[in-house]
């Protein structure tokens, strides 16, 4: 049943319809209103990464299964120039402060899982997985 | 958490009392203490009031709306709580440095029967960017040394215990200030930031003769009182900062002490401040000591440090130490 959504993120109008797209799916797994703006959120702002510093990229939802847990898993994926120092991009405030959202350690800190990999000039993948509670 | 705030929210919105608008302060104390953010709230109101009235559509819609536009609240709230943690973390780090910063600055002031010395450092923050030591030689003399390190807080105090191990390693003989001075000057200058510098004056106090030899790299070199004509002067000499140029040298100046003499050696932290709408100048701090001469050289400095604080209306910019010597 798992079917996954692929969006590509080229413009705000992308960003737009990720959101909208999470929005939905979790409206279909019945999931609360706050998890459902959580997941919006959260591609949002991982969308609107990809959009602000590699330009193009794409946001992957699947909805997954775990020991009867359901939620959704949001893999935010670009060929962008990478993260020189991900623990200093993890760090509070250092995104917020130039006024760019939440940011990295902001999506971390609502979703359940939150992995990243990222080499300069080779792009970045993060992973986050947000359970239905 | 939801039944409680149903139940508040009803008997508010039957009565529109005052108590239950307590309560609601109250419960928002108690949100907080769980860490619940401003969006989760909004929802809870949401769902408090489906259950309690019947709710227009758009009206409900709203409130989702509105949950979209708490969550830059809420992260920013999250984010405060992260950071308030670290920063306690960070607390606890700078009071072990400052622990260690206190057995560096340890008061080891060497003791004479006819030499008084007194001392006060207070830094102006927790960790002090003022220095000093003093070393006690088999020559009948002793090595002492103040220093005020450029910037305060944390990177002064690296400095610091920089500045401290390479006199000690030098102390192992009673070497001349100047010497000392042209050694620390290149341990500072390969060191150190380019943007940082250290003052001190470096000195040796012959206990036999009286003799205070000393050097000076860009600070104040200090206050000599004359007890006979119960005169301050100006102690002379110059040389520029430590860090700042390679191979600079740290000529060598000298007085005599004779008995009731005193030297005054101090910080900037001494002298930089504002007593009323106005800087402190040098008189004013000469007036001050002049007031506290005939005191024990311990009493005179702590008596100083307490008098100029008051002046300044309790107010300490700078760290302030101050070394006092008297010859009996």
């Amino acid at each position: 049943m798992a079917v996954a959504n692929r969006i590509v993120i080229e413009n705000e109008q992308d960003i737009v319809f990720a959101r909208q797209t999470g929005r939905n799916m979790s409206k279909q797994l019945g999931f609360g209103n706050i998890v459902q703006s959580r997941i919006a959120t959260a591609i949002s702002e991982l969308a609107r990464n990809i959009f602000l510093y590699a330009g193009k990229g794409t946001i992957t939802l699947e909805a997954v299964e775990d020991e009867g847990k359901s939620g959704i898993r949001i893999t935010a994926e670009d060929q962008g120039c990478g993260i020189t120092d991900i623990r200093k991009a993890m760090e509070d405030g250092y995104s917020t402060s130039g006024g760019l959202g939440a940011g990295l350690p902001g999506v971390k800190r609502m979703v359940d899982h939150f992995t990243i990999e990222s080499a300069v000039g080779m792009g970045t993948k993060v992973t986050v997985v947000k359970w239905n509670n | 958490m939801l039944a409680q705030y149903k139940e508040i929210l009803q008997a508010y919105l039957e009565g529109r009392g005052e108590t239950q608008l307590y309560l609601a302060q109250q419960l928002s104390k108690w949100f907080l203490r769980q860490n619940i953010s401003p969006e989760e709230i909004v929802d809870m109101h949401l769902l408090a009031l489906e259950q309690t009235l019947d709710i227009p559509e758009p009206v409900q819609e709203s409130f989702h709306f509105l949950t979209e536009v708490m969550i830059e609240y809420g992260y920013l709230y999250r984010e405060h709580h992260s950071l308030r943690n670290k920063q306690q973390q960070l607390e606890h780090e700078i009071e072990a440095a400052v622990t260690m910063q206190y057995q560096l600055l340890s008061d080891c002031r060497p003791s004479y029967p006819d030499i008084d010395i007194g001392l006060v450092s207070v830094p102006a923050k927790r960790m002090s960017g003022d220095y000093y030591n003093f070393i006690q030689h088999e020559d009948h003399s002793f090595s002492l040394a103040i220093a005020d390190i450029t910037g305060k807080g944390i990177p002064a105090a690296l400095c610091m215990s920089m500045i401290k191990y390479a006199m000690d390693s030098m102390y192992l003989s009673s070497i001349d200030p100047s010497k000392m001075l042209f050694y620390l000057n290149g341990v500072v200058e390969r060191n150190i930031d380019s943007s940082m510098f250290v003052t001190m004056v470096c000195g040796r106090y012959d206990v036999n003769r009286h003799r205070f030899q000393y050097a000076v790299a860009g600070h104040d070199p200090g206050i000599l009182y004359r007890a006979k004509e119960q005169q301050f002067l100006d102690l002379t000499g110059q040389g520029v900062a430590l860090g700042v140029k390679r191979n600079a040298s740290y000529p060598e100046n000298e007085v005599d002490l004779l008995p009731g003499d005193m030297l005054f050696l101090m910080t900037d932290g001494v002298i930089d401040r504002k007593v009323g709408q106005r800087y402190m100048q040098r008189e004013d701090l000469v007036a001050y000591i002049q007031r506290e001469i005939g005191n024990p050289a311990q009493v005179l400095a702590d008596n100083l440090y307490r008098k100029l604080l008051e002046a300044s209306s309790f107010e300490l910019p700078d760290d302030h130490t101050m070394i006092v010597i008297q010859r009996k």
